[in-house]
Formats: structure tokens, C-alpha cells, sequence
């Protein structure tokens, strides 16, 4: 009985691993190089031209990342980042702009749920672990150098 | 000569991304969470502060940059205000970046309606 179980598994994972799409992975990681490298490349054109503005570069990379967060929001807004991710993949996810899109788009989609507690709530889905993991890193490190030192 | 070390930091990093998210199980948000983690460990150990000489905003634009912000800034809280630097300083410095894209995106949200999909 678990003889004819087990040949049962194993036929079905044979037939799962022939029938589901497998990745890209070259096209994928050449897309993803490209589409990374250019939101890199705009990050730095930009914080370039604010320093040259008389800005310190603290203060110049602040501004950066807000207007990455702000574009790749507003896009996530339109409609059009996601259809920008189904070609860029990792491209867009890594960057800051992944992180701004995953507040963005689960607080969209619950929008009936109230403005207040629906949207509210929502924002922090997928950015409250991001957040919580890196503020705690953050703590922790902190932590560990001031006993060092 | 800068433009091509910052597009090809971005680009590798992005491309690691891309190979975890196909080749294993993680899903998007499990990969923002380890990269944001990663590069606050990454910067405590000293590692990411000479990709970051490097690779400059190829660096600190992906998420690792994120991690290394936070830990940059608590390790610069402790210099200056001992323990409670530990716990304000990652916080402070990062401020700008996520009150940003809460305050944006909670706007956009309650503006925009999803798309319907076809």
C-alpha cells in the first residue's frame, strides 16, 4: 500500500516538475542586471545634481530615496509598475522601488475596507517585517558595538 | 567611470535577487526582508562599507542600502550617545526614507483604485 503510494508520489512530482513553467534564469538575470543598473545609475544622476546644488551628501541621498519612493509609487498608483516588473523582475524589486511598491499595492486592494484601518492597516503588510527585521537588526548591531567598544 | 561601478554594483545585486527569487522558494517580500537584513549585518561586519565606496548609489539605492543605513546610523548613535544610540540612531537616519513612503504611499493608495485586470 505505501509502495503504491510512494510510486504514486513520486509519478506525480515527475509530471509537476515536466508541467510547471521552469525560469528564465539567463533572460531573467539579464533583464533584472539591466533594469537594476539603470534605477542605480538615475539614483545617482540625481544625487549628483542635488549635491551639485550645494546640498551635503546625507542630506543629498535622503532626497534621492524619497523621490525613488515617490516615482515607483506613483507608478504603482498608475497601474504601470507592475507591468514594468513583469518584464524587470528583480530589476525593480531590489531597489528602494520595491520596497516603496510593496507599501503601496496591498494598501490599494483594500481600500473598501475603510480608509482608516483598511488602508491603514495594509500599508504595513509586506513593509512592517521589512521594517521590523531591519530595525531590529539595526538595534542589535548597535547594541553589540557599544559593548565592544 | 563612476557611472559604470555604480550600474554594475546595482546590477549584481539585483541579479542575486533575481536568482533567489527563482531559483528557491522565497518569494518577493521574503527577499526585501533578508536583503534589508543582510546589509545590516553586512555593515556591522565592515563588509558593505567598501562596496558602498565602490559602488556608491549602485549600492545604497537596492534594499542592502536600506540595512546599511540602519546600521550606519546606529553604530553612529552609539559614538555619539552611547545606548540609546543603539536604538535611535538606525531609526534617525533612515526617517526620511520611510516617512516618505508611508506619508506618499498612503496618499496614492487612497487617490489611485487598482487597475482592473483583463
Amino acid at each position: 500500500m505505501s509502495q503504491k503510494k510512494n510510486r504514486m508520489n513520486q509519478k506525480y512530482n515527475y509530471y509537476v516538475n515536466n508541467v510547471a513553467p521552469k525560469p528564465k534564469y539567463i533572460s531573467n538575470c539579464i533583464k533584472a542586471f539591466f533594469t537594476g543598473g539603470t534605477v542605480c545609475i538615475i539614483g545617482f544622476i540625481l544625487q549628483k545634481w542635488i549635491q551639485s546644488k550645494g546640498l551635503d551628501q546625507k542630506t543629498a541621498s535622503s532626497i534621492v530615496i524619497m523621490i525613488l519612493i515617490f516615482s515607483a509609487q506613483f507608478l504603482t498608483g498608475l497601474g504601470v509598475f507592475d507591468d514594468i516588473v513583469k518584464f524587470a523582475g528583480a530589476g525593480l524589486i531590489v531597489p528602494i522601488t520595491g520596497f516603496a511598491n510593496s507599501i503601496v499595492s496591498p494598501a490599494m486592494e483594500y481600500k473598501k475596507e475603510g480608509i482608516v484601518l483598511g488602508v491603514g492597516a495594509k500599508l504595513f503588510s509586506l513593509a512592517g517585517p521589512v521594517l521590523v527585521w531591519g530595525f531590529s537588526a539595526s538595534v542589535i548591531i548597535g547594541i553589540i558595538y557599544a559593548i565592544i567598544t | 567611470m563612476d557611472y559604470v561601478y555604480v550600474f554594475i554594483t546595482g546590477g549584481i545585486i539585483c541579479v542575486i535577487g533575481q536568482l533567489l527569487m527563482d531559483g528557491t522558494k522565497l518569494t518577493p517580500a521574503h527577499v526585501l526582508v533578508l536583503f534589508v537584513t543582510l546589509g545590516a549585518v553586512l555593515t556591522g561586519l565592515g563588509i558593505y562599507e567598501p562596496i558602498v565606496d565602490f559602488g556608491k548609489s549602485g549600492a545604497t539605492v537596492p534594499l542592502p542600502g536600506f540595512g546599511y543605513s540602519l546600521a550606519k546610523g546606529a553604530i553612529e548613535g552609539v559614538k555619539s550617545d552611547g545606548l540609546l544610540g543603539a536604538f535611535s540612531g538606525g531609526i534617525e537616519a533612515t526617517a526620511p526614507g520611510v516617512a516618505a513612503a508611508v506619508v506618499f504611499g498612503y496618499a496614492i493608495a487612497v487617490i489611485f483604485s487598482p487597475k482592473t485586470k483583463k
